[in-house]
């Protein structure tokens, strides 16, 4: 109901929004759970357990029931808490957990069975057959029981992360968050003021508060124009901070859009990681629910919060209103509605040495021991000090005092405090290293003492920031002190309802006492306690009360469970902002990657490069066909492959020999300028690392190239060495992998194609040359390398210059009966010829597996040399690299075990395994390569190869990996 | 023989301009890299000086006549904008000049955009012009300059410059509907 003259709402400004389908209005300003309330409706929700109908039990963040799926055009957001979403047009919001309708639910038969779903239920019921748990009680479970559910489809709204920096961050925008900032900021500081209301105020919003003598709302206006003029200044409103993590930094979430219709770009959420020198915690204190039989009806709510849809958004959840409290503070609620004119039917105040003065009944010493109304409440009955009563009342406000918001000085494992004076957990000085708290959170709940401790904290800060504090007037504020008298449980014969969001009561709590798990934390997991998305903000002093209480212990005594990050739901989409489907990572083109594409090729990826697979010829229908004319046309004519994903590493110094002599296994101190050698490297396990060619560009300059995919992880590996071996040597490295484009140029007519391209014909350039060479005016660097078997080059320009030569080399080629060639032709090429590539070395093979033992050189030490010495490391018992060849096509087998034939095929009897596998076209066989134990001693050996994914079974020759020229006559023609 | 077309890793993009910043592809001509072999700082501020340039601190970019020396790690900094002197025996140099893509990001939210990217108070208060330092970009490691006031440069691998003009587009994107908000 909407109380005229009352709220800050827009009433020139309605809004139409949808809930479970049906058009309601409200205005701009409200949330959908007050422009429902202003609808008159109650039911928002159905309980996580028992189905039991839910109304808005808060006005804020915490809020437990009222939870609601909210569907968008690109998304479904399920447990919005119906107290935060704000309305637009076209919000179009359901409620969750419940079949068919919010008003009848199927599965509300949970409600009469709960004698038997008490706490433990499921671990006690379903513990036999045991298989069952799995298959067939737990998903039953878990469809019963729920919260909401998303569609199943990809989230492809906007979201957004991004840092900030400032020198103090104030949480929390009441009047201790303003008074802080408006210190903080007249020193100069650089603020972030995070508040996460669309609105500044907290509590002096929600509570018609006064100061000097005027509405609050002015002073937090003027405060609020004062601070967004100051360009030192940050105001994030609608953000929540969500975690205190380590040396100052802080997680908040944003609601940047998600108060508005979809908007292109505009994010829904953005996560912020905000790295603050200096924090001061602002958070106040939310309100404690009382637990009486039966005090989970729609219309039961919280006092503070009853008194802030009124004085915020200027609606009331019922016509005759009664309050049930144990403070004096609780009464300005009912004050407060009875000047706007709405009915109280009491004052029900749990004390008996209350003051009894007021417009309304008064009941002194009440308890409330029964309600009703199935969808609602109608009436509640109870005793008090002169007997028993029973109203008829559709809104009952609630208040069981205060308990100070100390989430987030949890979140570095501080413990929170017991102020008896109170009967509330406060937070521990220095709980996070730079965070200091102010106002409500410290239990000061009176407006003139959070003014003051915001003011005291913000000079303190200033002082730490070495700052001085500039001359603030703060406002003349009201001080009343809190009286209240803890009231933590009526007992009663109905269910009294601790936590509502996870249907747990007092009962629970006491069963859990009875059946020994009287630990704080055994009570929680065995009850579910303050598990729900509200994380027990509303239940877990009280459900602590009930249990120090069952176990005979005090509240301090009996401690606290552990509040962790983050302080309310944040969604996964905002934390990975950016990161979906091709977000994940960055893409590396290469120069050439328009050209491949232009042919068609399929392109693949190589780490975070693509690469093409293949180069389709019209006519050609699988790849297969493509692969093979690609190979053939390698053996026989020339072909061209883009080859500059291999990591390219520049080491300069008069110590660069000396340097790789020590990070290979092979020497390279020997190698004469303008030549270039293979090499091989191991981590400091004994393990190959990688391998590839290092060219001698001058007598203190070489070029190391490593794999495509341990590019980075080479680079990596020689830093290492360099800084942590021999930091002071004349030595300097730097990637060149991006700074040139590299070609292959493989096959007979290898060299006619360059001499076509270059601008001085190569003459005598043998094998394992390299040299400096002029493509089109254009510096070249040239390599006589081979990893196809074939007579072949590399030609290296500077990377603007990749497409251009990449496209003239093609055209020319093409003249010649060659072309272009893919990742699979490559692959074929190379396992013909028996080179490796990481299916070989792939972490766990040594030197001496892949048949490289020769190369680690005797004379001298390299890394990993002593490792690789170990016992084990090498002889017979080792898998070592052989070649497979079979005479018929066999579909790829990668991964297949071998078998000795005739032995049983089991995990013990593999002998082996398979790393690669291919068709050779030229050799007309099915060749593969592997690791077979004590194999190089078993060439011409049959071998059975089974792949029970693929289903292949079928004997091979073992044989040496060289399958294609192994004399090497074609590499050096 | 034809000459080969240069070609710069975005060749052909137009500029972007979102949030009144524009977000453009520069060349800024040829990038040397120039590693000091150690305990040749003095033998380096010789051969400096007659480019009028001296070796920048970390974090820190000097600048003469369109010749930019620009801090990029241990003993490290990129020579931008024009040939090397010889440096022979004082500094490993090699060309890194087609190897990375710079963005350039003119107008008063560059810095906010990159704080959706790079973790780094690049405001101008604290990355004032002078400034420059190594830091990711998203996933990408990136070199950052602030060469003039509201101008920001980020030098990415060449590869991955389409995902890094992607990045930053984006991030000016919601910046612009942010602001459309107001």
């Amino acid at each position: 109901m909407r109380i005229l003259g009352k709220g800050q709402v827009d009433r020139s400004r309605p809004v139409s929004f949808r809930f479970d389908g049906r058009s309601f209005q409200g205005y701009q300003g409200d949330t959908l759970a007050s422009a429902l309330m202003a609808n008159g409706v109650r039911l928002m929700g159905r309980s996580f357990k028992y189905h039991r109908p839910r109304g808005v039990l808060t006005a804020g963040s915490e809020e437990p029931n009222a939870l609601v799926e909210v569907v968008g055009a690109t998304n479904q957001t399920p447990n919005v808490r119906a107290t935060v979403q704000e309305i637009f047009e076209g919000l179009n919001a359901q409620s969750q957990n419940r079949f068919p309708s919010l008003a009848f639910d199927v599965l509300g038969v949970n409600d009469f069975l709960s004698p038997f779903l008490s706490a433990g239920f499921y671990y006690k019921t379903f513990m036999w057959p045991r298989a069952f748990w799995e298959k067939i009680y737990e998903p039953a479970i878990r469809r019963a029981a729920g919260l909401g559910r998303l569609s199943g489809k990809h989230d492809e709204g906007a979201y957004e992360k991004a840092y900030a920096f400032c020198d103090l961050l104030v949480i929390g925008a009441g009047p201790a968050g303003l008074a802080a900032a408006l210190t903080a900021a007249r020193a100069g500081a650089q603020v972030i003021l995070a508040e996460e209301d669309r609105q500044l105020g907290g509590r002096l919003l929600a509570d018609e508060a006064e100061l000097d003598g005027a509405p609050a709302a002015d002073w937090v206006a003027s405060v609020e124009a004062e601070l967004r003029s100051l360009p030192n200044v940050r105001i994030l409103t609608r953000s929540a901070v969500t975690g205190a993590y380590d040396n100052g930094t802080f997680g908040a979430l944003e609601r940047v859009g998600l108060h508005l219709p979809a908007r292109a770009d505009l994010p829904r959420e953005c996560f912020w990681r905000i790295s603050a020198a200096r924090a001061i915690l602002c958070a106040g204190a939310l309100e404690r629910p009382l637990a009486f039989p039966m005090n989970d009806r729609p219309g039961i709510m919280l006092a503070g919060a009853v008194r802030a849809y009124l004085n915020r958004w200027g609606v009331v959840p019922g016509k005759r209103v009664t309050l049930f409290a144990n403070n004096d503070g609780a009464r300005a609620t009912a004050r407060q509605l009875m000047a706007a004119g709405i009915e109280v039917a009491a004052i029900l105040d749990s004390r008996t040495d209350a003051s009894a003065v007021e417009d309304c009944p008064v009941y002194l010493g009440a308890r409330i021991t029964d309600t009703s109304g199935r969808l609602g409440l109608s009436r509640i009955s109870g005793t008090h000090v002169g007997g028993q009563f029973q109203i008829l009342t559709d809104c009952l406000a609630m208040s069981g005092g205060w308990n100070p918001t100390v989430h987030l000085t949890c979140h570095m494992n501080g413990r929170p405090r017991w102020r008896e004076d109170i009967a509330a957990f406060v937070p521990s000085d220095g709980a996070v290293p730079g965070l200091t708290t102010a106002g409500a959170v410290n239990g000061d709940y009176t407006t003139h003492a959070c003014l003051a401790a915001g003011h005291a904290a913000a000079v303190a800060a200033l002082e730490a920031l070495g700052r001085s504090a500039p001359a603030v007037t703060l406002p003349r504020a009201e001080g009343t002190p809190y009286r209240h008298e803890p009231l933590w449980l009526v007992s009663g014969k109905g269910r009294a309802w601790l936590d509502f969001a996870n249907d747990v009561t007092s009962k629970d709590v006491k069963l859990a006492a009875q059946e020994g798990f009287t630990s704080v934390e055994h009570m929680k997991r065995y009850t579910t306690q303050g598990m729900a998305p509200d994380q027990g903000k509303n239940s877990n002093v009280a459900a602590l009360a009930v249990l120090a209480d069952a176990t005979g212990r005090g509240i301090p005594e009996t401690g606290t469970t552990t509040f962790r990050p983050p302080y309310l739901p944040v969604s996964i989409a905002a934390m990975g902002a950016g990161g979906r489907a091709m977000g994940f990572a960055p893409q590396r083109f290469t120069t050439s990657d328009q050209a491949s594409r232009d042919r068609h090729a399929p392109m693949i990826e190589a780490g975070l490069w693509y690469r093409p697979s293949y180069f389709p010829k019209p006519g050609e229908k699988t790849w297969r066909e493509a692969c093979d004319r690609e190979v053939a046309m390698v053996r026989a004519a020339v072909g061209i492959s883009d080859v500059s994903t291999l990591g390219k590493i520049d080491i300069q110094g008069r110590d660069a020999a000396r340097f790789l002599d020590l990070v290979y296994t092979n020497t390279f101190s020997t190698l004469p300028v303008g030549k270039v050698r293979y090499g091989l490297m191991l981590r400091e396990d004994g393990f190959v690392l990688d391998d590839g060619t290092t060219a001698r560009l001058g007598e203190h300059h070489f070029l190391t190239t490593t794999t495509t995919a341990a590019a980075g992880l080479v680079m990596r590996h020689l830093d290492f060495i360099h800084q942590t071996h021999c930091a002071d040597w004349d030595l300097r490295m730097i990637s060149v992998t991006e700074s040139w484009a590299q070609f292959a140029v493989a096959g007979p007519k290898a060299r006619a194609l360059l001499n076509a391209v270059l601008d001085q014909p190569v003459e005598g350039f043998p094998f394992m040359s390299c040299g400096t060479v002029s493509v089109g005016g254009v510096q070249a660097r040239l390599f006589r390398i081979s990893f196809s078997g074939e007579e072949g080059y590399e030609i290296a320009v500077p990377t603007r210059y990749g497409e251009a030569l990449f496209r003239d080399l093609l055209a020319k080629a093409e003249v010649m009966g060659g072309g272009p060639y893919g990742m699979e032709a490559l692959n074929v090429l190379r396992i013909e010829k028996g080179f490796i590539t990481h299916a070989e070395i792939h972490g766990r093979t040594t030197a001496f597996d892949i048949g490289m033992e020769k190369m680690v050189s005797p004379k001298k030490d390299c890394i990993g040399k002593a490792m690789a010495a170990r016992p084990g490391l090498t002889g017979d018992e080792r898998q070592q690299l052989v070649g497979l060849k079979l005479s018929d096509a066999v579909a790829a087998f990668g991964g297949a075990h071998l078998f000795t034939p005739g032995a049983t095929v089991d995990r013990e009897g593999s002998e082996g395994y398979v790393t690669s596998v291919c068709w050779s076209v030229t050799l007309k066989a099915t060749l593969a390569m592997g690791f077979l134990k004590n194999g190089r001693a078993r060439h011409g050996d049959l071998i059975r190869i089974v792949d029970h994914l693929r289903g292949i079974d079928v004997l091979a020759e073992v044989c040496d990996p060289v399958f294609h020229d192994p004399a090497g006559e074609k590499l050096r023609a | 023989m034809p000459e080969l077309i240069a070609k710069t890793a975005l060749e052909g993009r137009a500029a972007l301009t979102l949030a009144t910043t524009t977000l453009a592809e520069a060349d800024p001509g040829p990038v040397t890299s120039v590693a000091l072999f150690p305990g040749q700082g003095k033998a380096a501020a010789k051969a400096l000086k007659p480019l009028g340039l001296t070796f920048p601190a970390p974090n820190r970019l000097v600048e003469k006549d369109g010749l930019r020396l620009v801090w990029t790690g241990r003993e490290q900094a990129f020579l931008i904008g024009g040939p090397a002197p010889d440096l022979a025996g004082i500094a490993a140099v090699t060309d890194q000049s087609g190897g990375w893509a710079t963005l350039r990001l003119t107008g008063p939210a560059g810095a906010e955009a990159l704080a959706r990217l790079v973790p780094l108070d690049l405001s101008e208060a604290t990355f004032p012009v002078g400034h420059a330092a190594r830091a990711p970009l998203g996933h990408m490691q990136a070199v950052l300059m602030r060469p003039a006031a509201e101008v920001i440069e980020v030098m990415v691998f060449r590869s991955m410059a389409r995902t890094a003009w992607h990045e930053v587009e984006v991030a000016l994107r919601a910046l612009a509907a942010r602001a459309a908000l107001t």
